[in-house]
């Protein structure tokens, strides 16, 4: 069984990963329990969550390291495990807390794993391109945390994968890497590979991914893009400003949205939902009241998150 | 198809491995320069060619080249074999094979291939020095030589096997090798002659996997019939010990 891509036709979006009902126990306690997720081709999509959602879990039954106790899983069209070898020539995976010999140069890890692959990349060209081309020769123990990070992406994208994995890539990394780190995560798809990005960083899923599922205690409480998470929630948001001369603050107070007014000082703090802040400018063009200092604190997935598990988002 | 893939992938492996393991001091210092250096140090000594009687008739360097033999067979079985898997299990290199289309299998057969060579190298450079050195013999009854070597390599390296394992670090592994290594060595015959040493403590050299293989050694190297004693002893150990490692050996 091979995916076929030559009926694909731009506009329709075809699943790469199918995961349904997907179960995973451990000793009688389910760390996946009962999730269904699909991936498109040519997404980033992320899976977020704190540790022990069941996030890494649920990866790996995609990728065939752990087989579910229940639940249907197909990634191009093949099953992890009876079709575990043909799968494992099409994907490329970025593990969490996996090294390599501290002796073993960058080339040769490259040339060794490319030689895994029946149609691998040139993995000269994977040096130059994740910036370790003067690293080619330095033994992985000198290496620096980033250029481990780059090299095990270079490892994931050595066999010519339709589907990476990449788990908590920046974990560990300092907020520079991090960044450099992402711009690398977009080359990828920009390469045309899907991407899975599991990832307990609110700022890293809302900047890279198409569409999330936030995991939390094993299931997934909700699949959208990040702003449609974001607008899902219909978070209470707050904008602030400075009135240049004095003005009736009343008449905001009964536009459709607005919670709260607050002054401190020579600031207005207006508290609301939904499309509060065009009815709050609106009015006060219509009243002539002329502002200075205007803002407005955009929604956050972390309010999205907060609102759709409960509880605030803890590391 | 796949099978194909997978014998392509073990040469290119071992290759690696091989590659590694010349990058490393202790081994190399502990598995070839210890032995070589044993042999040309006492080898050299007055009186080291002739045969000695309290040697059970083997000359000192003959026996010294065995010794050295059964230093690297047990440094690679009970250090080198373990120490490396359970650190490969432990740093996730195993698991990260597991998502390739190479199983994991493939670096553990890489590994035992690895210290196979390693150990058919020293005791070749061991008998060429004996002999053109201080002018030794090859061993007389090689078939019986090969077979004792062989088994000597299976239950030294069955119980590494076993030892990697259990352990659940490398750093432990190394701990349970060093625990075995040195008490092997004292009841193999390695600091004192089996032949010095009170009856008690023969008997239990008999039934220790490096006493059982010295000794097999030694007495095909002197043209004698190793005793099927020691050979059973070492082969048992060996199908035990791999049958365990087998059992319980974890990827991850």
């Amino acid at each position: 069984m091979t995916y076929e891509t030559g009926g694909r036709k731009a506009g329709v979006n075809v699943a790469i990963i199918e995961v349904d009902g997907l179960v995973k126990r451990y000793g009688g306690q389910a760390a996946v329990d009962g999730v269904s997720f699909t991936v498109e081709e040519g997404e980033i999509f992320g899976i977020l969550g704190p540790n022990g959602a069941g996030k890494t879990t649920a990866v790996e039954c995609v990728e065939g390291l752990r087989r579910p106790d229940a639940g249907r899983v197909r990634v191009l069209g093949l099953d992890p495990h009876a079709d575990g070898l043909d799968l494992r020539q099409r994907i490329g995976v970025q593990l969490q807390q996996t090294s390599l010999p501290d002796q073993l140069k960058v080339g040769e890890a490259l040339e060794l794993y490319a030689s895994f692959y029946r149609d691998p990349c040139d993995w000269r060209e994977l040096l130059d391109q994740w910036g370790l081309a003067g690293k080619r020769d330095a033994k992985f123990r000198t290496l620096s945390g980033g250029q481990k990070q780059r090299l095990f992406i270079a490892l994931a994208l050595v066999g010519n994968p339709r589907v990476t994995f990449l788990d908590e890539l920046t974990a560990g990394l300092d907020p520079q890497a991090r960044r450099a780190t992402w711009e690398l995560i977009k080359k990828i798809r920009a390469g045309g590979v899907t991407v899975v990005l599991v990832s307990h960083f609110m700022d890293e899923v809302e900047e890279l991914c198409d569409r999330v599922a936030i995991f939390d205690g094993g299931t997934i409480v909700a699949t959208d893009t990040p702003q449609g998470l974001i607008d899902q929630v219909d978070a209470e948001r707050r904008m602030r400003f400075r009135p240049m001369a004095e003005f009736d603050v009343g008449i905001l107070a009964a536009l459709p949205g607005v919670k709260e007014i607050h002054r401190s000082g020579d600031h207005i703090a207006v508290t609301g939902t939904g499309d509060f802040a065009s009815a709050v400018t609106g009015a006060l063009a219509r009243h002539h009241v002329l502002v200075a200092d205007l803002r407005l604190d955009a929604g956050s997935l972390d309010d999205a998150y907060v609102a759709l598990t409960g509880r605030a988002f803890e590391l | 198809m796949r099978e194909a893939l997978e014998m392509r992938a073990l040469p290119k492996i071992l290759f690696v491995e091989i590659k590694l393991l010349l990058r490393e001091k202790w081994p190399l210092l502990f598995v070839f320069a210890l032995p070589v250096g044993l042999l040309l140090g006492f080898g050299a000594q007055r009186g080291a060619t002739k045969p000695s009687a309290d040697l059970g008739g083997q000359s000192g360097a003959e026996y010294i080249a065995a010794i050295g033999a059964g230093i690297a067979l047990t440094a690679l079985g009970l250090q080198m074999l373990p120490t490396v898997l359970a650190a490969y299990r432990e740093r996730g290199v195993l698991r990260r094979l597991g998502v390739t289309p190479v199983p994991p299998a493939a670096l553990l057969v890489a590994q035992v291939i690895l210290n196979v060579i390693s150990a058919v190298v020293v005791i070749a450079v061991l008998i060429m020095i004996g002999t053109f050195a201080f002018g030794t013999p090859v061993p007389e009854r090689f078939p019986a030589f090969l077979a004792a070597a062989v088994l000597a390599m299976a239950s030294l390296f069955g119980i590494g096997l076993l030892v990697a394992a259990v352990a659940p670090t490398g750093r432990s592994a190394q701990g349970i090798g060093l625990t075995l290594f040195f008490p092997s060595l004292f009841f193999g015959g390695v600091y004192i002659p089996r032949e010095s040493m009170p009856g008690v403590m023969r008997h239990i050299s008999d039934f220790t996997p490096l006493g059982a293989g010295l000794k097999a050694l030694r007495d095909a190297w002197l043209g004698l019939e190793p005793r099927p004693l020691h050979l059973v002893i070492m082969a048992a150990y060996a199908v035990v010990a791999g049958t365990a490692a087998a059992r319980f050996f974890r990827w991850e």
